[in-house]
């Protein structure tokens, strides 16, 4: 008697978070384009954002590709893992993003994300840079 | 004046600089303030394990245990690669 195991992960939900930087010489205005484009991409394909966070253009701790500022776009979401791979590819594919990481949120790293976006880490970090 | 064995008469090393009073234990902060996770998000954070040159510091100065070593170095190159933090440089601000 053989039990039945589906081997079709695809519809798995898993949370991620994706980190990408896009190139300065685009403006606000581009770039919030680029940082749409991904943030369709996720809804699209049956992801779920949880959390979406623009942390404005920084400075780098040293140059990429003659850039010395980018600017930053910090993504949680929920996700099946085959949406990884092909936002991955559009990373690759777009010129303007320079660098990204995205990275599976374990237990530990969920619960950090969770008190981190209750106390708005990120929000007081954005606002002392207007400031 | 007697003679002290003890005392080489080398500078200030990295080790006394992190630790003010030498005879203080070493202990891993992780463990000790229940951090389970380590951020590569918060390079200010970080850059209380790293050298002058943005090295990552070795656990037998700062008293990390094994375990939270290993995540801390995984953080820090998460966080080089975001150029969050410099692979190289001269003086960390």
């Amino acid at each position: 008697m053989a039990l039945e195991i589906s081997t079709d992960f695809s519809n798995l939900q898993y949370m991620y978070e994706t980190t990408f930087l896009v190139t300065q010489a685009a403006e606000e205005a581009a770039y919030q384009q680029v940082a749409k484009k991904f943030e369709k991409m996720i809804l699209e394909r049956g992801g779920e954002i949880i959390n979406l966070e623009h942390w404005g253009k920084r400075p780098l701790a040293y140059e990429i590709e003659r850039n010395t500022h980018a600017f930053y776009c910090y993504i949680e979401f929920n996700a099946p893992a085959p949406l990884i791979e092909a936002m991955e590819q559009e990373y690759r594919y777009d010129e303007s993003v320079i660098r990204y990481l995205t990275v599976k949120v374990e237990k530990h790293h969920a619960a950090f994300n969770k008190k981190r976006r209750e106390q708005g880490f990120g929000k007081k970090k954005e606002e002392a840079k207007k400031a | 004046m007697a003679y002290n064995r003890n005392d080489k008469g080398i500078g200030p090393t990295a080790q006394n600089k992190i630790r003010s009073n030498r005879n203080a234990k070493k202990y891993c902060r992780f463990k000790r303030n229940g951090i389970k996770y380590i951020d590569y998000k918060d390079p200010d954070f970080l850059g209380k394990f790293l050298n002058d040159q943005g090295k990552i510091l070795p656990r037998r100065i700062t008293g990390t245990s094994l375990k939270y070593q290993r995540r801390l170095a995984v953080a820090v190159k998460r966080a080089r690669h975001l150029a969050l933090l410099p692979f190289v440089t001269d003086n960390v601000k």
